[in-house]
């Protein structure tokens, strides 16, 4: 099996936010939540650049170990799941998860932010693959009818690669190669613990 | 034909061209047009977090990564669960150990038969909405920490989830009476439990717990004042750091929470465990000191060999209530 990741070639993002889009469009995710969204860091100004993001499937993830129902789980590809019946909606994921990917229907008080919704690398949820249920809850599965993460799959100038780890590292290394420079791969040092040498 | 030739050639030479002047700007493309843009590690050292713009409404969601939710997960599933078991565990072993050799305190004169009010009805109603909120609040907060790895395994995913949803709740919205009840505590019992002379004394002669020896105290003796003001800093700590995570970025970020959940969880911790310690005495740890809290009046000896300052004022004020019939409080022992 696979070990899937998002990488985001920072030198290729043009802020078009058609990742972003196309992600909204795909789940039919509810207003107020963005699985994916894209970060301009200096805008306007020199060294600009941008970066989509979304949850990036962490190895040995922080939202699933401090999670305290222990609603998350990890598919054969390396996709970093959750159920939405088992979630309490603590907000405990959020406060650990470095990429700022959980998200809560209710920005809500008391405590009810409702059950956490999250990037699911277009992989749905414990359901069975492509019922109605697990696209009301967690969008379409598009992994088990062996498509890519759509978001990638429409990224206008491919900054957005996904796909098994090796194999989109190695198209990143050697985009470098022929271009002679690279920013790296944004969050692979915190996410995955590895970085790749260009 | 000789025209289609030449027409040839000359296209076979443009595009030769063609191919030469498009070559020339990609053996000058070693240029990095990003080379003065920001870089991740270097954002990172910086700043230990990388935020920018989003053209999205929410604006919270422009950090782009903030690595040290690791230090808290660190502090979540093995700080915490070290400081809680050791503070929770340590203070019911200690208090095996000494029901044990010690046993209860002793009323050493006996009853007397005769009673006095200690509290009066509205401040046992505030002890007890405090008490039974704290005991929820407790349960459901301890579960949050220590649930996953003991009560999971035993009941099951749904079954635990379940659960915790429901505790939750509860700890949300008891934690608006428990904080009233604090707030209440504070101000009705703050005028016995200012600090004075008697508290040194006290504490010198090991309070009335250990050995025969019953040092003079007004209402509140040291060890109660230490409850109160535990109750008081503690609760208010647990309130204020409780509130920032439920209502979430009302004035706090990410490290903010973090920060709030680990304030909120260590002082819950210990206070628990003082509780623990409290609510013994207040039950099997020394007797007639139960019925202070439950019916609200003590026996006469209790108060002399406990709270021997207070009972001189009320016995100068007032004088016991003797005059009430007693047997009722005699017999329920």
């Amino acid at each position: 099996m696979a070990r899937m990741k998002f990488l985001c070639d920072a030198d290729r993002c043009i802020e078009c936010n058609a990742c972003v889009t196309a992600c909204k469009n795909e789940h039919e995710v509810p207003w107020g939540i963005n699985r994916r969204r894209v970060v301009t860091i200096n805008d306007g100004k020199p060294g600009e650049r941008s970066i989509s993001m979304a949850c990036m499937h962490c190895t040995d993830a922080p939202c699933a170990a401090v999670c305290p129902v222990n609603c998350f789980y990890t598919t054969a590809d390396a996709v970093v799941l959750h159920s939405k019946d088992l979630c309490i909606g603590c907000g405990y994921c959020f406060y650990a998860c470095p990429f700022g990917a959980p998200q809560y229907p209710k920005v809500g008080n008391f405590g009810s932010r409702g059950k956490m919704d999250k990037c699911t690398y277009c992989a749905g949820g414990p359901e069975a693959d492509g019922s109605k249920e697990e696209y009301a809850k967690y969008g379409a599965n598009r992994l088990a009818e062996g498509k890519l993460p759509l978001c990638a799959e429409m990224c206008s100038t491919k900054s957005l690669l996904a796909g098994d780890g090796e194999i989109i590292a190695q198209i990143y290394k050697e985009r470098v190669m022929k271009r002679g420079y690279g920013s790296g791969a944004w969050g692979w040092k915190t996410a995955y613990r590895e970085t790749i040498e260009s | 034909m000789a025209s289609f030739g030449r027409f040839i050639r000359l296209a076979l030479g443009a595009w030769a061209l063609l191919l030469l002047v498009s070559m020339a700007p990609a053996s000058a493309q070693q240029v990095n047009p990003t080379a003065s843009s920001v870089k991740e590690q270097q954002l990172l050292q910086e700043l230990n977090r990388i935020q920018g713009r989003v053209s999205i409404p929410d604006q919270r969601s422009g950090v782009l990564e903030q690595p040290q939710g690791r230090e808290w997960r660190e502090f979540r599933n093995v700080t915490l669960r070290w400081i809680g078991g050791i503070a929770i565990l340590g203070m019911i072993v200690a208090i095996v150990i000494f029901y044990l050799t010690v046993g209860m305190v002793r009323l050493e004169a006996g009853r007397s038969g005769r009673t006095i009010v200690r509290f009066n009805a509205f401040e046992r109603f505030v002890h007890w909405l405090t008490a039974t909120c704290f005991i929820v609040l407790a349960i459901s907060g301890l579960n949050i920490t220590f649930g996953r790895p003991l009560l999971l395994p035993l009941i099951g995913f749904e079954a635990f989830s379940e659960w915790s949803q429901w505790a939750k709740y509860a700890h949300n919205y008891l934690s608006f009476p428990f904080t009233l009840g604090v707030v209440l505590i504070f101000l009705m019992w703050i005028g016995g439990n200012i600090p004075n002379k008697v508290d040194i004394e006290w504490a010198k002669r090991g309070g009335g717990m250990i050995g025969h020896d019953h040092p003079p105290a007004y209402r509140f003796n040291a060890g109660q004042k230490m409850i109160y003001w535990i109750v008081v800093i503690g609760g208010g700590l647990v309130a204020a750091s409780g509130y920032a995570l439920m209502f979430p970025f009302y004035g706090t970020g990410i490290e903010g929470m973090q920060m709030a959940q680990i304030v909120h969880s260590i002082v819950a911790v210990l206070f628990v465990a003082a509780m623990i310690g409290h609510i013994y005495i207040g039950t099997i740890g020394m007797e007639g000191a139960f019925e202070a809290m439950g019916s609200g009046e003590v026996d006469v000896n209790w108060a002399r060999e406990h709270h021997s300052l207070w009972l001189d004022e009320q016995m100068a004020r007032t004088g016991p209530n003797d005059g009430q019939p007693q047997p009722a409080t005699a017999a329920a022992e």
